[in-house]
């Protein structure tokens, strides 16, 4: 091991480093899309299962192929892995802010406007921070989805630790295979775990 | 007329017809109840008042302005609003709560905090609360908050959709005692939606009872009981409560003792027992110099201090339950039992003690009650007689009134 770190450890750093921000760049387009459109499916009363199951579709497209398919559109390298890897992301988000959102109760929505809250003051001050939790479970899903599927980005020449495996496979060099997965995998618990504690902040003292 | 509602009808795409015709004036420091079966349209008439619905025709107009003419989020927030499910924000403070519509009007911070304290004060909660949040709270606490949020903003008028209907009968009881205080002392007006009879009868000013979308009757609780407008009424009301209509229309003024025997803070142990024998009670109402009610002192308390120059106010029990004297004779019985206590001070408006009700006086009440023939104009045994303990003197004992 030590031996493979002395070889490969500054590409490693690099390889990690892009993986990181392709998977950052997808998930922070996904949550920048499908949170407010969430939030918009709720306020809709016709469309909201349309647009989800709109979305479930989009997610059941083989990841090779979607990669495969973003070629013609965006050429290879980081582009098309970071579209294709927000497509993925949508869903999970979309459909918890949407739970989220509908989620929180009639009475206090009811309060909230009888109170004399316009809009945008009830969906800042009470709907929101209420959906919060739910919300932000959807986001760390993604996250691990985006960070697991971000390997399949090499293939379309995009880079990341996915280099490694796909290295390995080809040479039959499991130390490489290792070398990538096994960084994935810490990766994807280390996100997860740091958005669990940002789940656990945004949750009301009172609900958790 | 604070508030009048002129020609009001609420008419669903459906053709259901929710409210018809509904007419009222509203005074300042009114409290008005709005009572009927479900569907009768009671919660969707008080709704209008917000605008937390639009009428199909008729107008609403808060100090001669039309409130179809004002922007709701203004109308809003100066209407304070009381739903039965409490609907305190769970994510926020009991402060944030209470600061809630203040905020939105954009109080300064330290304004709104002052209002804050002030607000849990008229609550009767402690003070450490408001940094708690309302899960923390039991269901009558919460609503305790519910209510003075609905006033953080010096509201004048507040709407409550049946607000007590989910707490038990004894919490219920002590947030009614709240609300009617904020009526009574703050001169606030109320807009009540309830389905409970006993509750409109024992708060409202004026009761107003639904059907169908339509005004049965609206009239005073004292009338309504004595001249019920139809069959409708007269079954709402409950053959029971007709009844028991005397004691509910006779205020505790009338039959309370006047001059109980009370003794001022500074006396000294000796001067308390002294004056209990010399009036033959074993309870003495504590007052201050300008008669306000400080709480009592009985014989066991006397008998546990041993130096009999103690002052009366050290030793004096300030947990004491009194009524009002013009709350009605028909409520002061129910509390009297539940409490359990011998007798009951009466104050007036500013807590001076005008008066004492005893149990066995009440008893007197009760039974005509029951019997169906008030005989309030008889002069009673003397009930006090039969009771030495009793602390009230024995020659004011024949003088208990109609």
């Amino acid at each position: 091991m030590m031996h493979f770190l002395a070889t490969y450890g500054t590409q490693l750093i690099a390889k990690t480093g892009q993986h990181l921000y392709i998977s950052a760049a997808a998930l922070a387009l996904g949550v920048i899309v499908a949170v407010p459109l969430g939030i918009l499916l709720t306020r809709m009363k016709h469309g909201a299962n349309f647009v989800i199951t709109l979305a479930g579709v989009l997610q059941t497209i083989p990841a090779m192929a979607l990669l495969a398919m973003m070629i013609p559109l965006f050429g290879i390298g980081s582009t098309p892995a970071i579209v294709a890897l927000f497509i993925y992301s949508l869903l999970p988000i979309l459909r918890n802010t949407y739970l989220g959102m509908q989620g929180v109760s009639p009475t206090v929505r009811d309060a909230a406007k009888g109170m004399g809250m316009t809009w945008w003051q009830m969906m800042i001050q009470a709907e929101i921070p209420l959906a919060a939790p739910v919300i932000m479970a959807g986001i760390r899903l993604s996250a691990t989805y985006v960070i697991a599927w971000a390997t399949l980005a090499s293939y379309i020449g995009a880079g990341g630790l996915g280099d490694f495996i796909f290295n390995g496979l080809n040479l039959y060099r499991s130390d490489l295979i290792l070398g990538g997965s096994i960084p994935v995998i810490l990766l994807a618990l280390l996100v997860d775990y740091l958005l669990g504690k940002v789940e656990t902040a945004v949750t009301p003292r009172q609900l958790r | 007329m604070l508030l009048s509602m002129e020609h009001l009808r609420k008419e669903y795409p459906n053709g259901k017809i929710a409210v018809d015709d509904f007419n009222l004036q509203v005074g300042r420091g009114e409290f008005i109840a709005f009572i009927g079966t479900s569907g009768s349209g009671k919660t969707t008439t008080m709704r209008m008042i917000n605008r937390m619905l639009k009428q199909t025709s008729g107008t609403i107009k808060i100090n001669d302005k039309d409130i179809s003419k004002m922007d709701p989020v203004k109308l809003r927030r100066s209407i304070g609003y009381v739903i039965q499910n409490i609907g305190l924000m769970p994510h926020m403070t009991i402060q944030e709560n209470i600061e809630m519509v203040p905020k939105l009007l954009g109080w300064s911070k330290e304004k709104r905090a002052e209002q804050a304290h002030k607000m849990i004060e008229l609550a009767q909660l402690p003070d450490d609360m408001l940094k708690r949040y309302p899960g923390e709270l039991s269901g009558g606490q919460q609503q305790r908050i519910g209510v003075v949020r609905a006033l953080a903003a010096d509201q004048e008028i507040i709407l409550m959709d049946e607000p007590f209907g989910a707490l038990d009968p004894i919490t219920r009881e002590s947030l009614q005692d709240l609300v009617k205080h904020l009526q009574e002392d703050l001169g606030k007006t109320f807009i009540f939606v309830t389905h409970d009879m006993d509750e409109a009868l024992h708060l409202a000013t004026k009761v107003v009872i639904m059907s169908q979308g339509k005004q049965v009757q609206v009239d005073t609780p004292e009338n309504i009981l004595r001249h019920p407008a139809n069959d409708f009424v007269t079954n709402l009301i409950g053959e029971e409560r007709l009844i028991r209509a005397q004691p509910n229309i006779l205020s505790v003024s009338q039959i309370m003792l006047k001059n109980p025997v009370s003794i001022t803070p500074d006396k000294t142990v000796d001067d308390a027992i002294e004056l209990m024998h010399d009036r033959r009670v074993d309870t003495l109402l504590v007052t201050d110099d300008a008669g306000v009610l400080q709480g009592y002192v009985d014989l066991e308390d006397i008998n546990r201090i041993t130096d009999p120059h103690t002052a009366v106010g050290d030793f004096t029990n300030r947990q004491v339950f009194f009524v009002k004297a013009d709350s009605l004779i028909g409520d002061t019985v129910d509390r009297i039992l539940k409490q359990g206590v011998k007798n009951v001070p009466v104050v007036d408006k500013d807590k001076h003690l005008v008066g004492i009700v005893t149990r066995t006086a009440l008893v007197d009440i009760v039974y005509d009650a029951l019997r169906g023939a008030p005989e309030a104009n008889e002069e009673p045994a003397s009930p006090i007689n039969a009771d030495i303990h009793a602390a009230a003197t024995h020659d004011e004992g024949g003088e208990i009134p109609q």
